[in-house]
């Protein structure tokens, strides 16, 4: 199980969780689950609007990445720039 | 050594990344000789012009174009109905934005909801012939309640610009529709602990301004369809493969049908990763079956294209005697125009971003207003965000009597510490910067009479993207780098350098062309600070990989494996002694060969780049305010940022002084006006005062370099970064200067008056 932390700018759409449990070897995995356990989060997802930070490392749009169990994971909304 | 596989790993030692060439498109953009937006033609070409609406709200009741559809010279027309209904929410292809939003701002629908908003355009033999054909066209308005303000369009009774629009992030879901898009949090720790352990607390109220990028540039394209429904669209814009995309679905087009080629640009910083007139060009274009230039004039871009948000603020922060900030609380509502979109959560995420802070509780909404649709800008959101926090983060190091830069790295963050907005860092450069702007002589210069100065930080976390480059040799030893990253910053020389780097072969060997999105795979904009950084890892995995192909002809030619070959500094070399005994081939060698050894050599990389590294800076100005005018003169200015590895450190100073100038200038001058008409009052250079080189000192930088390890060569983007601080900085020199903080940007003449008289 990967223990991934939402930061509270998605827990009100996942009704108030923090921190969420789910089976996922990659982001692709990992964001399928989310939405099957938290159907709250699936517009979200699928607008394309989370990114997922790994052991610090932001990842934007990059769905097979690998997911560690024992990694720190944060679902945390997209941020691009000008 | 370099590396001998498409492995690419980090390397310590350069050649040539760090140094300082001149760049390969000045000769031609001093000389006039660069093509712009504007520049582009073709064989009978027609002058396409939008009708605008003079009102900031109104029902579009009826469009009737038929005078001008008879008018000798005009070759098309269009209005909605010549773009297809798409379904409301939409989002657009691979991002984020509504594409339906989008779709009615560059041709309005039932409603204009700002005043310059499209209704209607023509395609014409001249630009006179246009301008009448514009005043033919007759539109029946039912003119609505507008508001243009934040606060107002927030407030109860406001007129409610979208019946659809219900605020999201909000329980229970609201039942009414209102102007509030979204509200979203950031909540960490017990903030109201927090306070209570504060020794010294201020809350303090901010406004500030909706700015426009003001790229020097205006607007242009060029479209022509042809009879097949294919179509040519040339423009200037930061991102053409996102112009395709979004041009193909507002107009029902596949995207193998659309070819997009960017122009050399005269500035974006963010405001050119939308469309505006492109697709109206093409839509003119295809009704016509003659090819259909836009340029709008600087009144249009002002009116109609997109500036960034307005902000209303909250902020309220509180620390120990000792300077250790124990909580931090802010709302921040902005204003995005007439649509869904404004920065604001980016820019309360970037807020304490960099500071160790165990209690945060921030709030944004996201509003609409009849205003134009905001544009990115320069780390969307963070400027009017951290020029808050920053200036009561200052007020409170007086209150204390704590030098400002102290205070700042009692509190910074540092390698492991976790972010307020949730994930872990990695090595980052904040304390050095403060550092470095500490030791810097500016920071021990002695202050004059009505002189002040100011320290602010600034954040951006950065961003990678969809990337893609070729690499082809030639047989007389040059190199063709194909990119698909409009270049506005000098990426072309950033990628020849680090082409060359890798290669092991004189920059001068090495030239780049920005393709057409036929020619290339796709290429996320040049936006987000990640040119350098995304295609910078692409060009040196297509480097690699051609590498990889020279080591195999050279195994070849020898008759060993590939794998007892390796690369170094130019050179095809026995991996060692038991190899066998070759002379090392050079790379010009290999390639004069190639076509005979196998075929032209090339490499490719197509990635989906990740890693971007998060950039931090430290700015430092001195200010003289003059108490009779209220004028206040920038006397020095220090930007220090990390950079990781600064690959052309002219091109990132550049960005440096760049972004202090836009900061400057948003800070103390800038603003868009508007009357009780909801009418910009101040669409033109005349009116809206952005600093120029004669108003500005030297800016000094510093880049610091902490390896990004995300990138091979330890790359941080650099471009959002250095606009974040200077509204806060030069806020805080003002208020030293002047003995009163003022809270509301720009901070012009008039206001610095009123302050001295309080």
């Amino acid at each position: 199980m990967v223990r991934v932390c939402l930061g509270s700018a998605l827990s009100t759409v996942a009704g108030g969780r923090t921190e969420l449990y789910v089976e996922a070897g990659n982001i692709m995995q990992l964001l399928k689950a989310l939405g099957r356990e938290y159907p709250g989060l699936t517009p979200l997802i699928e607008r394309g609007g989370v990114a997922v930070a790994i052991d610090g490392q932001i990842y934007n749009n990059a769905l097979l990445q690998t997911v560690p169990a024992d990694a720190e994971v944060y679902l945390m909304p997209k941020m691009a720039g000008g | 050594m370099a590396s001998i596989s498409s492995t690419i790993t980090e390397r310590k030692q350069f050649n040539q990344v760090g140094t300082r060439p001149v760049r390969p498109d000045g000769v031609d953009k001093v000389t006039g000789r660069a093509r712009f937006g504007a520049d582009v033609s073709a064989p009978g070409m027609m002058v396409g012009k939008v009708l605008r609406s003079p009102h900031a709200h109104a029902r579009v009741l009826s469009i009737d174009t038929s005078r001008a559809q008879a008018l000798a010279g005009v070759k098309s027309v269009v209005t909605r109905d010549d773009f297809p209904e798409l379904a409301e929410g939409t989002v657009e292809r691979l991002r984020e934005d509504s594409i339906y939003d989008i779709s009615c701002n560059v041709m309005a629908r039932e409603k204009v909801l700002y005043e310059g908003h499209a209704v209607a355009a023509v395609a014409t033999t001249s630009a006179s012939i246009a301008r009448k054909a514009l005043a033919l066209i007759e539109v029946e308005y039912e003119v609505l309640p507008h508001v243009t303000d934040v606060d107002a369009a927030m407030a109860p009774n406001a007129p409610v610009l979208h019946e659809t629009l219900f605020t999201r992030g909000v329980e229970p879901p609201p039942q009414a529709p209102s102007n509030i898009a979204e509200r979203t949090q950031i909540v960490v720790g017990d903030v109201a602990k927090g306070f209570t352990e504060a020794d010294v607390i201020v809350e303090r109220e901010f406004r500030t301004e909706a700015v426009h990028q003001g790229y020097i540039e205006p607007h242009a394209c060029l479209a022509s369809v042809s009879e097949d429904g294919t179509c040519d669209l040339w423009c200037t814009t930061q991102g053409h493969y996102a112009v395709r995309d979004t041009c193909a679905q507002i107009l029902g087009m596949e995207l193998s049908s659309l070819r997009v080629t960017a122009s050399e640009i005269g500035g974006g910083f963010g405001g050119k990763t939308t469309v505006f007139i492109e697709p109206v060009a093409v839509a003119l274009s295809r009704k016509a079956q003659r090819p259909v230039k836009i340029v709008m004039d600087r009144d249009e871009v002002f009116r109609a294209s997109g500036p960034t948000s307005s902000a209303s603020m909250t902020m309220k922060i509180g620390i120990t005697k000792e300077g250790r900030i124990t909580a931090g609380e802010g709302e921040f509502r902005m204003q995005g125009g007439a649509f869904p979109g404004s920065p604001v959560p980016y820019g309360a995420a970037c807020t304490f971003a960099p500071y160790d802070t165990k209690n945060v509780r921030l709030i944004s909404y996201d509003v609409v207003t009849n205003r134009p649709k905001q544009a990115a800008y320069r780390a969307p959101g963070a400027p009017m965000c951290v020029y808050a926090m920053e200036s009561v983060l200052d007020e409170l190091a007086e209150k204390i009597a704590m030098d400002p830069i102290e205070l700042r790295l009692i509190n910074a963050v540092k390698e492991g510490k976790k972010s307020a907005y949730g994930p872990t860092f990695g090595p980052i450069g904040l304390v050095e910067t403060l550092e470095e702007a500490r030791s810097h002589s500016n920071y021990d210069q002695p202050l004059g009479p009505n002189q002040g100065r100011g320290v602010a930080v600034g954040f951006w976390p950065n961003y990678g993207g969809a990337t893609s480059v070729s690499l082809t040799t030639n047989t007389d030893g040059t190199v063709l780098l194909s990119l698909g990253t409009p270049d506005i910053g000098g990426s072309r020389a950033s990628m020849c350098l680090m082409a060359a780097e890798e290669l092991g072969i004189p920059y001068e060997k090495v030239r780049a062309t920005i393709t057409d999105t036929n020619s290339l795979g796709y290429n996320d904009g040049t936006a987000g600070s990640r040119v350098t950084h995304s295609a910078g890892m692409a060009t040196i995995q297509a480097a690699c990989d051609a590498i990889d192909k020279m080591r195999d002809r050279a195994a070849k030619i020898w008759d060993i494996d590939v794998e007892a070959v390796v690369w170094d500094d130019g050179y095809a070399k026995p991996a060692s002694s038991n190899a066998g005994e070759f002379d090392p081939m050079s790379f010009a060698e290999i390639v004069a060969g190639s076509h005979s050894t196998g075929g032209p050599i090339a490499g490719h990389a197509e990635i989906n780049a990740e890693g971007a590294g998060n950039s931090f800076a430290t700015h430092v100005v001195d200010v003289e305010v003059d108490p009779d005018t209220g004028k206040v003169t920038v006397l020095r200015y220090l930007a220090v940022q990390d950079a990781g590895k600064a690959v052309h450190p002219s091109y990132v100073e550049g960005q440096y002084q760049g972004g202090a100038a836009q900061g400057i200038g948003w800070a103390l001058n800038e603003e868009y006006i508007y009357g009780d008409d909801g009418k910009l009052q101040n669409p033109g250079f005349l009116d809206y005062r952005m600093p120029v080189a004669s108003d500005l000192p030297m800016i000094d930088t510093i880049i610091v370099e902490i390896p990004n390890p995300g990138h091979p060569y330890g790359v941080r983007g650099v471009g959002e970064t250095p606009i974040v601080p200077p509204l806060a900085a030069v806020g805080n020199a003002v208020a030293r200067a002047i003995g009163r903080r003022l809270t509301e940007l720009p901070m012009s003449p008039p206001k610095i008056l009123s302050a001295l008289e309080r």
